[in-house]
């Protein structure tokens, strides 16, 4: 019975404790958007996450459907924007573009991701 | 050193100290993230706890219904070594009698994560898990009096590298176990205690992954954390036969919603064969992300604590 008071106890505390701690980072939303077909090039690639970001240990890179990079290799968090990763873009044709990213949130947990937008509208 | 080089100094250890093997807990292999599930043991260490598991089975053959409230915790010992540990609660209610109410069997476990294949979205641990004598109520709710050793293999696989094409099958996921009942004793009050073959699965759609990966459909919260699952799970006698005695089994569809520090399961219960009851039974759980909740202490592998 110690023991089960002991882990009611633990989850009090973590239920409790949750406001001031990080977690994760998980992607919230990107523009252009997963998955989406975009009319025209965008100029960088935007992703939004549920956590602060390290900057030191985050990045993305784009690259076309024959895996060469077309990104300005500037990716950055965004000024006043902790939880945001941006990277600028070359001028785009249309086609499928693969957006690879990953991220440490503030408390050192790692999560990556890959994604693709479609320039053109196909 | 100043501060801003002595901080990231410390990230990069923590960071790397993470890597060996991707293993990071929390059920990540590459892009997937593969939540707890509550039938199908889990491919990944963790630092993970479920407080509580309310279940509520089907009836049994003869009528009687169980009421069960378990806990249940993993704890990391280094990045791909974890230990388990599972306790509960139970009354049980036969047609017309008084409740009859006690723990069940202490249940251990020693993992090791044997591979996390990130470009693949594959995971794979062996187990070694342990059911252990006179540690629940024996004679009155046929807790065991002997001990069960029970070694397996538990693998997961994600289905995001399936070709662009078929992007909505991308979201899917299967995880599930095999494992073998080894008794220390080979009968209990003249009923022979046999070697099982457990077999089960999870069939999950991970709408999280759907949205961030395949295709941002737009869902709010809280459709945007769902996972849509079905968890198969059975047990099959292979010697020291007893007539009746059978494969035993449950189909349990439901959904697991995950949040950023905890989850919270409800699946029904479907009994699979005629010797596993009748009728539907249910179940809930409250699940705690330890390495989200407490990164810098006890939710990091404890070869790591300092």
């Amino acid at each position: 019975m110690r023991a089960v008071l002991f882990l009611v106890l633990a989850a009090g505390l973590a239920i409790g404790g949750v406001s001031t701690v990080r977690a994760h980072a998980f992607l919230d939303h990107a523009s252009p958007a997963v998955g989406s077909a975009v009319p025209a090039a965008p100029a960088a690639v935007t992703i939004s996450f549920t956590q602060n970001l390290e900057p030191a240990f985050s990045g993305v890179a784009v690259t076309d459907a024959a895996g060469q990079r077309v990104d300005l290799g500037n990716a950055q968090i965004v000024p006043g924007h902790p939880d945001q990763l941006q990277v600028g873009l070359r001028p785009l044709p249309a086609g499928i573009y693969t957006v690879t990213w990953h991220v440490v949130s503030v408390d050192t947990h790692p999560t990556q991701g890959t994604f693709t937008f479609d320039v053109g509208g196909r | 050193m100043n501060r801003k080089l002595r901080r990231a100094a410390a990230i990069a250890a923590a960071v790397l100290l993470s890597l060996p093997g991707a293993a990071l807990a929390h059920g990540f292999a590459g892009d997937r993230f593969f939540p707890a599930t509550i039938l199908t043991d889990d491919p990944f260490v963790a630092d993970e706890m479920s407080l509580p598991t309310f279940t509520r089975t089907p009836a049994a053959l003869e009528g009687s219904r169980a009421y069960d409230l378990d806990i249940d915790i993993a704890k990391r010992l280094t990045p791909d070594l974890g230990f388990t540990a599972g306790y509960g609660w139970k009354s049980v209610r036969p047609p017309g009698g008084p409740s009859v109410t006690g723990f069940g069997p202490l249940r251990t476990g020693l993992q090791y994560q044997l591979f996390v294949d990130a470009p693949h979205e594959a995971i794979a641990l062996a187990n070694l898990g342990a059911t252990w004598a006179h540690t629940g109520r024996v004679s009155a709710l046929a807790a065991p009096d002997f001990t069960t050793l029970t070694p397996g293999f538990d693998f997961g696989k994600g289905f995001g590298d399936l070709p662009r094409e078929l992007p909505w099958l991308r979201p899917f996921a299967v995880t599930g176990n095999l494992s073998i009942d080894f008794p220390t004793k080979t009968e209990s009050a003249g009923v022979p205690n046999p070697n099982n073959f457990n077999y089960g699965f999870a069939i999950e759609y991970s709408l999280p992954y759907l949205q961030c990966c395949v295709k941002d459909i737009g869902l709010p919260a809280p459709f945007n954390q769902l996972i849509p699952l079905v968890e198969f799970s059975f047990s099959t006698p292979f010697n020291r036969l007893t007539p009746g005695v059978t494969t035993t089994g449950t189909i349990q569809p439901g959904v697991i919603w995950s949040g950023t520090y905890f989850q919270i399961g409800a699946e029904a219960i479907l009994p699979a064969t005629r010797a596993s009851g009748h009728g539907i039974g249910g179940l809930i759980q409250l699940h705690f992300y330890l390495d989200d909740i407490f990164p810098t202490t006890i939710g990091r592998p404890i070869s790591e604590w300092r």
